[in-house]
């Protein structure tokens, strides 16, 4: 019985129930957008309707911040930072989950524990003492700070998941390698890694994305106006006093959240894997 | 198995008839020092970079330290202090309204967008990469498009329902305690629910089909389907989902900052922002340490419950 109304009841019973979730997730972003396409004149009349774009779309917002603020010194902060911190702690996270997966080591079980619990460990409890630390090994105010702190939530969080991938792949492959007369070393860097490429691009793309978008550490450790980071540059350096230039404010959330939705919208899947291996794994 | 792995070493260097010795190839093919050496890079920060800082904080909260002073010790008295502060026990109160309000809201619409998700056929993909967006984009720079949304002259929000003549006049949704408790509600759990919704999907894809057959030709409706199968078998990974996200809900910092500030009349305060401000803004390192540290019995509990879950689960593998 394929009759007419079949076909249509999913329109009513899904397509339409599952618009109100995607429009709550995607109106900001869009309102973001427009928001700083906009004139001035027709951003701050409150007669208009605020969900089109009616009088012409301006890049003057855009133009202001790379002129007139330290815009793109702080996009390229946030890009060593993160591209650094990703590198160092996906290496070390790879390192980690090899024998946390593979070997069997005094103190490994307690290890694993140790990298779950620090998994779980939120930036907001550790950031006065850690800044204590930073200042202590001279890093205040210095990209470094963050690098050398970001992948204290990092590494765990790639040992994990590395970890869940590494034993996925069967080990005869490995053993063969090492009848072969290979190392440890040499049967993860030339036999494991090249089967767990999908698990160490999700560890990577995972890593970069939470250094992009953090917070926390940024705002606290540099205090530089020309040595911040894209989130931190935006929230303390555009607002200033009680004028707001939304325009320019939605301008700078939009191109800082742009590296993390291009690299999104090509590796949608792995965000995926990488968001629910977390918690189902 | 991993004992296996052991022995095939040992096989493997006596059918080589070579000693295990020094010289980094032997080193690298027995276990224990091998294993040392992958771990080492990770062991050493988590030492001096978690291990260390925590027992730090523990110290700052027992002491008054302050900027740039080490400061001596003080027992508890960071901690009788802050049970006597209004303002702290604002904190403690708005911490539990926020975590409870936001993570129902999130389970309960994570449950309802991961069940449609999980039956959409056409523009799958792209409906659920829609709805994931939220979470993956920087917090600190989406919560400023909000604050743009409730700001109390052109907000978008009020200009609509002035619109609809829902209201006739510009709600204060920033200004006013309770809508701005709200408003930071709402936020988190725009941000999060995604996680929800994704996580429980995969857990629903989990459940095999045929339990829900068997129910159905026992007479299970939808509802009794859901209640029965669904619930009870997604257990699991409902309680891993929600105690992970209970830390980080707990522990959230970036929407309050800059939505708020913790504002108005601290009645959005959370441990992370209101630990900011002492530590960091009035430079009381001991008394903000001392706030950060309520984080940690909920994290101890999350940890205890979460290992013996993994336990339990070892132990049916």
């Amino acid at each position: 019985m394929t009759s007419p109304g079949r076909r249509i009841r999913p329109l009513f019973t899904l397509y339409l129930p599952v618009m109100p979730f995607v429009l709550f997730a995607l109106f900001p972003l869009y309102f973001m957008l427009i928001t700083s396409l906009k004139k001035n004149s027709e951003l701050y009349d409150v007669t208009t309707v605020p969900f089109l774009i009616k009088r012409g779309v301006t890049l003057g917002h855009y133009q202001l911040l790379s002129q007139d603020t330290l815009f793109w010194s702080w996009f390229v902060n946030s890009l060593i930072v993160s591209v650094a911190a990703t590198v160092v702690s996906v290496v070390i996270g790879i390192l980690a989950a090899y024998p946390l997966a593979r070997l069997r080591f005094p103190g490994g079980d307690s290890f694993g524990v140790a990298i779950f619990v620090t998994y779980l460990v939120p930036p907001s409890l550790l950031f006065l003492p850690l800044s204590t630390v930073v200042n202590r090994l001279g890093l205040s105010d210095s990209l470094w700070a963050l690098v050398v702190t970001y992948p204290t939530f990092l590494v765990p969080f790639c040992t994990w998941l590395l970890l869940g991938y590494f034993r996925t792949v069967p080990k005869e492959i490995e053993e063969c390698a090492m009848l072969d007369g290979c190392n440890r070393l040499q049967t993860l860097v030339r036999i494991l890694l090249p089967v767990a490429v999908p698990g160490v691009i999700c560890a990577a793309l995972f890593a970069f994305t939470l250094s992009w978008n953090e917070f926390l550490y940024a705002l606290v450790f540099v205090s530089p106006a020309e040595l911040k980071t894209m989130t931190v540059g935006v929230i303390s350096e555009l607002i200033r006093g009680d004028i707001y230039y939304w325009g320019g404010l939605m301008a700078g959330a939009c191109v800082g959240s742009l590296p993390i939705v291009i690299a999104y919208v090509f590796f949608l899947d792995y965000y995926v894997s990488g968001l629910t291996a977390g918690a189902v794994k | 198995m991993q004992l296996k792995t052991v022995e095939g070493d040992v096989a493997k260097l006596a059918a080589r008839g070579e000693a295990p010795t020094a010289g980094l190839s032997d080193f690298l093919v027995r276990d224990t020092p091998v294993a040392y050496a992958f771990i080492g890079p990770a062991f050493f920060l988590l030492l001096f970079l978690v291990a260390y800082p925590f027992v730090l904080s523990l110290w700052f909260s027992l002491s008054d330290a302050r900027v740039g002073e080490t400061g001596s010790f003080v027992g508890l008295d960071n901690f009788a202090r802050l049970l006597r502060s209004g303002i702290f026990l604002q904190t403690l109160q708005n911490s539990i309204v926020f975590t409870a309000a936001a993570l129902t809201l999130k389970t309960v619409l994570g449950m309802i967008l991961a069940l449609l998700l999980f039956r959409l056929v056409r523009f799958k993909r792209l409906i659920r990469g829609a709805v994931l967006l939220p979470f993956i984009v920087p917090t600190a720079l989406s919560t400023l498009v909000w604050w743009w949304m409730f700001e109390p002259l052109y907000s978008v929000v009020n200009w609509t329902l002035k619109s609809l003549h829902i209201v006739n006049y510009d709600i204060p949704w920033l200004p006013d305690p309770y809508l701005a408790m709200f408003t930071v509600i709402l936020v988190n759990t725009w941000r999060g629910l995604p996680f929800f919704a994704i996580t429980l999907l995969a857990g629903l894809v989990a459940i095999p089909r045929e339990l829900y057959e068997a129910a159905e030709s026992d007479g299970a409706g939808p509802i009794g389907r859901f209640w029965h199968v669904t619930v009870p078998l997604l257990k699991p990974v409902l309680a891993v989902v929600i105690l992970f996200s209970a830390i980080f809900t707990l522990a959230d910092f970036n929407i309050v900052y800059v939505l708020t500030k913790g504002g108005p009349f601290n009645m959005t305060h959370l441990f992370a922002t209101y630990s900011f401000v002492l530590g960091l803004q009035s430079g009381q390192i001991g008394q903000g340490a001392a706030v950060s540290l309520f984080l940690f019995p909920i994290l101890l509990a999350v940890v205890f419950v979460q290992l013996r879950m993994v336990r339990k689960a070892a132990m049916y593998d």
